[in-house]
């Protein structure tokens, strides 16, 4: 399992003088599920071109299987791609969309017969054979185009965004899908998505990116629970991030007043960001909180109710099970474990 | 990477048959050649300014600004029709209003001479009904109805093409709200179709100042435009020079209007000489 | 009511007015005497004797011969272009893409006189080859104006979608962006073939004796009046234009009735 397939070891890109992606370095093992997740514009794409070798990096290096394989053309790659857009070839049918990669590897007529019909059972299209690509929906374009790249049996798949144009309902059932399919081949996928619920549905291994740097790098837990920095904090999921200031090991100083926390290692006064998701801020009566606030507004979400909460010259974001009306006064209550003291993130 | 270099060999086509052959010309209209060298000159195109070919570009510019204006004023209210019929018989029509362009444009020119001259068959339909008429033929008016007739269907597909891309719902929109069909006409459906109606200007106007040939069909040996000046240097008294000044002043005409035109369609946005 | 009317008529008036002198022509190439305005009788010898006519089939052999050859030249060297101009960076691209637009919106005649000036300079004797010449760089920009909102239509994504399933550039090219683009090089095709057989002023200055296309025979007999094998020849030549656009939209038509049914 600790056998890396890919590594990226010091890469960076810049397009026209801007500089897209800033020292790279990645180890992605196999069979694992990797998710490069974030906002548009932060490199995530570039970096699966330059795996997929649409894309030459400045400087660094792409290991696959420990060879170099910076300049290797992508028609000379183990590895395939399903794309954002699908980029299905339109003039051809489902079938010959499919054996399009075998037929180039010279495969025998009968073995590609056997091969797609077996993908297509794989992505659930069974007798879909003889179909225009243009009769098809969305999601099943989808499965086409993710059945062609894997019908070439590649090592590693990845995958661009591939859900970004289905439907909620639809992108729900695909995560689950394509989770399926990657357990049942134990293959390699490196997923790139902007969506961080989609990232945690499904990944093993999540990757935050930003400005063309990687933020942070773990399971969807501990991205979750232990967020590095204010961004990614507030990438993954949403969350209350608040200026503070670090007194001493374990006590924190904001929204003017001063309390415990389990953080240490900060130097005396250092100015820092304290971020607390809105589920673990406890609403109780107006004299028994930590803060106290006036309810600002209250939204039903399905599971819980969204409520902003003024005290103390800010807003606040609450998730709770239950509602208190809008002008009720109310007190906020943070245990010190769920208070979470990051570094300040450096604005460039 | 290097897909780029396969635009060179066609690089080399454009400069030798269409940028040399264009220097050359503004090189004929400012240097003459003779025993001693090639010198300066700038002579052919004070020619250009004496009253006779001075007259010769003004009636040009007339003619041509009539033509346009004529085709402007017969092709909208086409335009328009096409645009409102139903689906089916609309490309119908479109079609029947572009098939003549696919007769010989010179046949299509000279089977006018048969229809307007002294003996032809429009002089015997008004002689029937008693009507007579001084000649038709070679005649100013004559030009301007054979470049009317050539050009309309630049003028009114450019506008049909921007009429039919209008939103219905705007239309709608604007009766919503109140405007009797005068108002949605002057104020929403007029306005949004000006791109189409400066392509077709442009359209129009361009090949009826250029044109040689619909004059000396239509308006006689003596009917003299731009066109036939520029012909007759070349072709005629093998006077270059002048021939050559001619044709810069035509192009420089050209591409001001051209570059007017263009800078109205960016301030409009779309619509498009294709 | 009174609306819808006037509406027919008025569009009736301009068709009219389109169609009248082409009915002239075509009625004229059945006229038994050579007048222009007169009819005389009946007859289809014009349809027999044009055949026999050597300027006649001569003027038609050199419109076809130079149409065909410059748009298919036109046509290679165009989408060749096109591609590599659609690949260049900004401003290189800008610089092709006027420089492609300078021929459609010169005058013809200017076109046509520089043409000729080179042609007399370089001392190539005027004549097939120098129109040959001309033709095609006249019709070059209309195939490449063509090939290039196709390419831009063209995901780039499905080109590297075969590069990612093993195909080289050259069978990605052939396989996947050529049918892609191929209505392009087909509309690109057919204009410069119209644009071609219709042209007379270009072709005027740049042909030499004895070489001449239908639209210069038929300016060269203007003044005389032109013989009723013309009518005659253009009337079937015209009568194929139409035949053959029924075809295409017959067949247009179904095809689009079998997608429709695919979508659904």
């Amino acid at each position: 399992m600790h056998e890396k397939i890919i590594r990226l070891v010091n890469v960076s890109k810049s397009f026209n003088g801007h500089q897209v992606l800033q020292d790279i370095n990645l180890g992605i093992s196999r069979n694992e599920f990797v998710t490069l997740l974030g906002p548009s514009g932060c490199g995530k794409t570039t970096t699966l071109r330059i795996i997929g070798g649409f894309e030459v990096s400045d400087i660094g290096d792409v290991i696959f299987e420990g060879k170099k394989i910076n300049n290797l053309p992508p028609y000379k790659r183990k590895l395939n791609t399903v794309f954002q857009r699908y980029a299905l070839f339109t003039h051809m049918d489902v079938y010959e969309n499919i054996a399009f990669g075998l037929k180039i590897k010279k495969v025998e007529k009968k073995e590609i017969d056997k091969k797609v019909k077996e993908v297509l059972k794989l992505v659930n299209l069974t007798g879909y054979e003889n179909r225009e690509t243009g009769s098809l929906s969305g999601g099943q374009q989808q499965r086409i185009a993710i059945a062609r790249a894997l019908v070439n049996e590649p090592q590693v798949l990845l995958l661009d965004e591939p859900l970004g144009a289905l439907d909620l309902k639809l992108r729900k059932d695909m995560q689950l899908e394509l989770k399926r399919i990657q357990q049942s081949l134990g293959i390699t996928f490196i997923y790139v998505t902007h969506d961080q619920e989609e990232a945690l549905t499904m990944s093993d291994t999540i990757v935050v990116m930003k400005d063309g740097r990687i933020q942070q790098v773990g399971t969807p837990q501990d991205i979750y629970n232990e967020p590095i920095n204010a961004f990614v904090a507030d990438f993954i999921g949403e969350s209350n991030i608040i200026d503070g200031v670090m007194v001493k090991d374990f006590y924190v100083e904001f929204a003017g007043g001063g309390f415990e926390c389990v953080d240490k290692g900060f130097k005396a006064n250092e100015e820092v960001d304290v971020v607390i998701r809105p589920e673990d801020i406890k609403l109780v009566p107006a004299d028994q909180g930590m803060i106290e606030g006036v309810v600002e507004s209250v939204i039903f979400k399905g599971v819980h109710y969204e409520m902003l909460i003024n005290g103390r010259d800010m807003r606040w974001m609450v998730h709770s099970t239950t509602m208190e009306p809008v002008n009720t006064k109310v007190g906020m209550q943070v245990i010190p474990y769920d208070i979470h003291i990051m570094k300040k993130v450096r604005t460039e | 990477m290097k897909k780029r270099l396969l635009a060179y060999p066609y690089g080399l086509w454009i400069v030798i048959f269409t940028i040399i052959p264009l220097a050359l010309i503004i090189f004929y209209s400012v240097f003459t050649t003779d025993a001693t060298g090639i010198h300066f000159t700038l002579q052919h195109f004070k020619r250009v300014f004496e009253p006779i070919y001075l007259s010769v570009f003004l009636r040009s510019i007339k003619i041509a600004a009539v033509s346009t204006i004529v085709c402007l004023l017969l092709g909208y209210p086409m335009a328009m029709i096409l645009a409102e019929k139903n689906l089916s018989k609309k490309s119908i029509l479109v079609v029947l209003f572009v098939i003549p362009m696919w007769m010989n444009f010179l046949a299509r020119t000279y089977a006018w001479m048969t229809l307007l001259e002294k003996n032809g068959l429009i002089a015997t339909a008004l002689g029937f009904f008693g009507v007579r008429l001084p000649s038709l033929l070679y005649t100013e008016n004559a030009v301007i109805l054979g470049m009317v007739y050539n050009f309309l269907p630049f003028m009114v597909l450019p506008i049909y093409s921007v009429l039919v891309k209008i939103d219905k719902a705007v239309l709608e929109a604007a009766e919503d709200l109140g405007a009797p069909p005068i108002t949605v006409f002057k104020r929403v459906i007029f306005p949004l179709s000006l791109p189409g109606v400066s392509s077709g200007i442009i359209m129009v106007f361009m090949p009826a100042l250029t044109t040689f040939v619909i004059s000396r069909l239509l308006g006689g040996a003596h009917f003299t435009l731009i066109g036939n000046l520029i012909e007759q240097q070349f072709l005629t008294t093998r006077d270059w020079g002048f021939g050559a000044a001619l044709s810069v002043v035509l192009m420089l005409m050209i591409m001001f209007s051209m570059s007017i035109a263009l800078r109205y369609e960016k301030e409009n946005e779309g619509g498009g000489l294709w | 009511m009174v609306k819808t009317a006037i509406k027919r008529i008025y569009t009736f008036l301009i068709f009219l007015f389109l169609y009248s002198p082409i009915i002239v022509l075509i009625v004229f190439s059945f006229n038994s005497s050579k007048s222009r305005a007169h009819w005389t009788g009946f007859t289809f010898k014009w349809y027999v004797e044009m055949f026999k006519d050597q300027q006649i089939m001569t003027s038609l052999y050199y419109t076809i011969t130079i149409a065909l050859t410059a748009s298919i030249i036109a046509t290679i060297i165009g989408t060749i272009a096109a591609i590599g101009i659609h690949s260049m960076k900004k401003m290189p691209k800008a610089i092709m893409t006027n420089m492609t637009y300078l021929p459609v919106l010169n005058p013809d005649i200017v076109t046509g006189i520089s043409l000729m000036i080179l042609f007399i300079l370089v001392k190539l004797p005027r004549g097939f080859f120098s129109m040959l010449l001309a033709h095609i760089t006249f019709n070059l920009p209309y195939v490449i104006l063509s090939v290039m909102p196709k390419l831009k239509q063209l995901d780039n994504q499905v080109y590297d979608a075969a590069l990612d399933l093993g195909a080289t550039p050259g069978y990605a090219f052939i396989k996947v962006v050529l049918p892609q683009i191929a209505p392009g090089i087909f509309t690109g095709f057919l204009l410069a073939m119209t644009m071609s057989i219709d042209d007379f002023v270009i072709s005027f200055f740049t042909t030499g004796p004895g070489v001449s296309n239908l639209a210069i025979t038929i300016y060269s007999m203007a003044r005389k009046g032109v013989s009723p094998k013309i009518n005659a020849l253009l009337s079937l030549m015209f009568a194929g234009v139409i035949l053959m656009l029924l075809v295409i939209n017959n067949r247009m038509s179904r095809d689009n009735g079998r997608r429709g049914e695919n979508v659904i």
